[in-house]
Parts: C-alpha cells; structure tokens; sequence
C-alpha cells in the first residue's frame, strides 16, 4: 500500500480523499492555499503545505509549486481529486518523470481518452454506437458546413480538447454557422490551448447516462453500473441518480458492457466514468470518457456498498480487482444535489460570502460530503459547489422523500443556495415520472 | 513532640501529596504537548505558573503545521524563542517590523553553498536586492530577495528546512 501521498485539491473532495486515507493507514498531506487557510479538513491531514495565494494559478493549477510540495514532503503519490490538474497530461507526465505515481490513469490512456475525437474513434472501433458527427477534426468551415446539413440540424460544435460540459456550441442552421464555427475554433483556443473542433449532432431531448468503471493493472476492468445525471443546467450537473430509471435490464448490460469495451482497448486504468446520450428510443451513443473520479462518485458508492476512492488508492498501490463483476450488486435507490452558493432566483449568481449559520441534515439514508462548517467563508475563487447531499433507499419513492425532507432541515445562512431548486425539481411531476431530458432544468426553472 | 511530629506528618504529607499531584499534572502536561508537537507550553493560574520547553523534536520533512486540536483547554504560547520556532507569521511581531515571506514552496539554504558563510545574520544590513537566501524548489535554486532595505532583527528559519508559501522567513527593521 502506498504510505504517503499528497492531495492535490481542495474542499470537499481534499476531505473525502483524507478520510479514505485514515482508513487505509496511508499519510495524507493535503496542499492549501491562503483562501482555504481555515479549512478544518487540513487538521486531518497528516501535513497541510501552502502553495500560494487564492487564484488557482498561483496554487491548485500551479504545476511546480505543487510538485515541489511533494518532494518536500517526500510523498509515494499525488491525487488530484477532479477538476484542478486531474485530467492535466502535461502533470500526469511530470508526475511520472518526477518518479511520483500519479493516482489515475496511465499518461498514453488520459491522453488518448482526453482527445474527445480519437475517443469517438476508439469508441467505433471497439463497436459502440457513437453520437453521428464528423469522423475527425474538422478545421475547413466549408466543409464544416457541407457536414453539418448531412448530418441534420440542429448540430453542436464541439472542441476536442474540450469535456465536462465546455467548449461546445449548438447551431440550428446553415445562416448561422459559419460565424459559430470561427468562434468555436476561436473560443476552443483560448480555453484549451487547441482550436480543433469536431461535429456532432443534437441527439433530441436526451437524457444523460453515464458507466462508473474501475481497472487495474493486470487488464481487469469492472463496472460499478451507470447514474443518470439528466438534471443540469449549461451542461453542468445538478442532481444524479442510480440506477437510470427508465433502462431496462438489457440495455444496461449492454451499455455497461459497451463502457467496459472502450476502457480495455484504451489501456486504462483506475477509476473512469463513460459518458452516453440516451435517445427517446433507449438507444445510447457514446460522448466521452472522464478520466478522474467525478464529483457524484458517493452515488454509486451508496448502491454498490464499494469505496471508489480507496480502489483508486488500492489500485495506485499495485492491488488488483480480486472479485468478479457479478460480485458487485446494485441495491435500492440513491439520489444525489449538488448544492452551489448561487441565487436561482437571481440567474445563478454566485453568492460568495460568511456562513453564519449552518445544519446539515442527518438521519437514516442520509449522507453529506462537504468541507463547509458554520463561520465558513465562500470563496471567490473557487467554483460554487459547497457540499453535495446524498440519500439512500431502498425505491426512488422513498429516496425522494428522504431527499426532500434532509433539504427541506438543511439551514445554510445567509449566502443563497441551490437548495430551493433541488426541491423544487424534486417535487416536479416530469422528474416524478421520469419524464425528463437534458434541457428541463432550463426549459422549467 | 508527638503532637509536633503528628502535625508535621500531617503537613509533610500534605505537602507530599501536593507535589504528586503537581507531579501529575506535569507529566499530563507533557504528554499534551508531546501528542500536539509543541515546544513551549505555558500555564499561568493567578501567582501560579508553569512553563515547560521540551529540546526540538526530530524535524519531519515539513515544520509548517500550526494546527492544534481544538479540544485542548489551555492557553497555548507561540514559542517566541524566534531563531528556531517555524511559526508563519508570529503575533507578536511588532508594528515596525517587515516580514520577509517565502514565494514558494520548496527546501531553503542559508548559504550559497554548505562551506559558506551564511548571507545573513541577525544585524545584517540589507538593501532591496541584498540575496537573504536560496529556496530550492525542483531542483531550481532560486535567490529571495530582502526587497525591502534595513537591517536583520530575527531569523526564523534553519539551514535545510522545508518552507511553504507564504511562510515568514526573516523579519527586518527598516530603514
């Protein structure tokens, strides 16, 4: 096992990495920044090292002082958490040359993955339906524009570095893309450091279904089955579940399957999640793979039973997946909010500030990652997710009540929250009966 | 006599048992800071006071934790003893006082190499580009500048030490 590692996050996920540390006997030194100087969590680290200033590219993003901090600290392993470096080739390799192990994929896999166009590749190649666009980068706007009627409208434009939502563009008709295609390439440059762009097209009212696996280093590979993450706003998720209500039995293996493909012949190992569309017809088209633990992990951990982030540790330090895929069960119904400090009632704007009041909900099903404590003071600098609430049961039903109820006790004051939002998706007939596609948060709310 | 040594008993074992439980509470004391690293530990009850200094604990790696558990009830003192504590920003640093803080993370060296003299000492006079130290960071060794000119009042910092950012290295007096 390995014995001491370095985290290289912050917030509620620098916590969840601490916590799985203390359980495996493995040292935990967590980087900080002067923002996050009163973070509680850092207490629970075995070592906590300020790399800089509040602006992440004088700290979290900020390659040298973090390799720095590891060797002083003299760790085995970095973990990147999500977000930050996590999907950073450029820090997997230095992580490598530096002779520490990068807790995540190997270098070759997250950059295969990482380009989302020879993803779609692979993905065809190993005979997993993809979402109809352009075999590759597209850099000719009039070719561009002869693909795009070909394919039909409305088409998103896509950047190939891009992923997580970012970088993407939908166009409904020939006026109106050319001048969307230059900008995409522009935009794609800036915010990547690559302008290539690819097409897809809009696959109409999806939902959004996604493949939780786990390989390790001898070429196994396990899937920890899908979560339906349908509920988001601009492409970023707000509310996720498992299992995806409206798959059959059939479908599910076969996606979970499909997902297992795309992993093995990509040479991947540790923790990844397989993102798909799921049309009106429950036919699923592969989008792209994340390769780092995501943010709604806790959601499969609560139907599997398993902890994803000790595998990820486990598998860092060498152990292989020892049981077989029927081995893994899925039971009962978990429900994830992610809860931002933004005004829904004020277009989402961020609402950094003082926490003065805060109880978190409890009870049975009940379960709260969060770094945040009363006296907590939200940042500018960061994103807005303050903690995310996970519930537990055995029928969606139930898990829906017990969602509504924890919310409905949770008191986060003064700063506004997402937390009305959740009940009020909660409480809507659509998402009651499952009647719900990637744009009714937008459409409804 | 009897009456006399039966008191003095009396009193001696009073006294005895007073200084068991002083005894006690010393050793309780000293586990406290042995569990919470400290170095220094001060305790003032009214006219009472106790003061324990225990000999530099064998460095980690990193001296830049100030994290103490809540939980522990008694008022701790910043060991102000100055040349070896590694405290980042020390309170009790005095108005008129410039604080030189690291800019990075990494290992720092007093000298410009193991046979040299240090470049500074306590009562060195420095201008603004007057090199006070090295930090080594990936292998890069980077000179720290004063940045400010006066004269060197307290040295924080040992030879080799890991220091973060941030971290407050050298105070000096300004001009």
């Amino acid at each position: 096992m390995l014995s001491r590692i370095l985290i290289a996050n912050r917030g509620e996920i620098a916590l969840r990495i601490i916590r799985a540390c203390r359980e495996l006997g493995i040292q935990a030194v967590v980087v900080y920044s002067e923002a996050d100087r009163e973070a509680p969590y850092l207490r629970l680290a075995d070592e906590a090292i300020c790399i800089g200033p509040a602006d992440p590219a004088e700290s979290y993003l900020n390659i040298p002082r973090i390799i720095s901090a590891a060797e002083v600290a003299d760790v085995d392993a970095i973990h990147p958490g999500y977000g930050f470096l996590a999907e950073n080739v450029n820090f997997a390799q230095i992580c490598k040359e530096c002779g520490i192990t990068f807790i995540g994929p190997p270098v070759e896999a997250m950059r295969l993955l990482g380009d989302k166009v020879e993803a779609r590749k692979l993905a065809k190649k190993v005979r997993v339906r993809v979402v109809p666009g352009s075999d590759g980068v597209i850099n000719d706007e009039v070719e561009a524009l002869k693909l795009a009627s070909q394919i039909g409208y409305p088409v998103m434009i896509k950047a190939a570095a891009g992923g997580g939502g970012r970088g993407m563009r939908v166009v409904h008709n020939d006026i109106s893309f050319r001048g969307a295609f230059s900008a995409a390439k522009t935009e794609a440059q800036a915010a990547f450091g690559d302008g290539s762009v690819y097409l897809e097209k809009c696959i109409a009212e999806p939902r959004h279904v996604e493949v939780q696996v786990m390989a390790d280093n001898e070429g196994n590979a396990l899937h920890f089955y899908e979560r339906d993450c349908t509920i988001q706003r601009r492409h970023q998720k707000i509310i996720e579940e498992s299992p995806c209500p409206v798959l059959d039995e059939d479908t599910r293996v076969e996606l979970c399957r499909a997902a297992l493909r795309i992993i093995k012949e990509a040479g991947y190992v540790n923790a990844a999640t397989v993102e798909f569309l799921l049309d009106k017809d429950k036919k699923f088209y592969f989008i792209e793979v994340n390769t780092r633990i995501q943010v709604e992990h806790p959601v499969t951990e609560m139907v599997t039973g398993h902890d994803l982030i000790k595998w990820q540790l486990k598998i860092a330090s060498g152990h292989t997946l020892k049981f077989r895929q029927k081995n893994i069960k899925h039971t009962g119904v978990a429900i994830e909010c992610r809860i931002n400090a933004e005004d829904p009632a004020n277009n989402f704007a961020p609402c950094p500030g003082r926490i003065a009041a805060f109880i978190p909900p409890g009870g049975p099903g009940v379960r709260l990652d969060t770094h945040v404590f009363q006296g907590w003071t939200v940042s500018t600098s960061y994103d807005s997710m303050i903690c995310k609430l996970v519930v537990h049961q055995r029928t969606r039903v139930e898990a829906i009540a017990t969602m509504k109820r924890a919310l409905g006790e949770f008191v986060i004051e003064p700063i506004k929250t997402t937390i009305p939002l959740c009940l009020d998706i909660l409480s809507h007939n659509l998402f009651i009966k499952n009647q719900i596609d990637t744009g009714f948060v937008e459409r409804h709310f | 006599m009897a009456e006399k040594k039966d008191k003095d008993k009396q009193r001696d074992k009073g006294k005895g048992e007073h200084r068991e439980k002083h005894l006690a509470r010393i050793k309780e004391l000293l586990e406290i800071m042995k569990d919470n690293d400290l170095v220094e530990l001060e305790i003032k009850n009214g006219d009472e006071k106790i003061f324990l200094k225990r000999s530099q604990p064998q460095p980690p790696a990193i001296t830049t934790v100030p994290m103490v558990a809540p939980t522990v009830p008694i008022a701790l003192t910043n060991s102000n003893a100055g040349q070896i504590s590694p405290a980042p920003a020390g309170p009790a640093a005095s108005e008129e006082l410039v604080a030189i803080k690291s800019p990075l993370v990494g290992t720092l060296y007093s000298a410009p190499s193991p046979d040299s003299e240090s470049y500074v000492e306590v009562g060195s006079l420095v201008n603004s580009t007057t090199v006070v130290c090295i930090i080594e960071a990936m292998k890069v060794m980077n000179e720290i500048k004063a940045e400010t000119s006066g004269t060197i009042v307290e040295i924080l910092v040992k030879n080799g030490e890991a220091v973060e950012y941030g971290q407050v290295l050298f105070r000096l007096k300004p001009d």
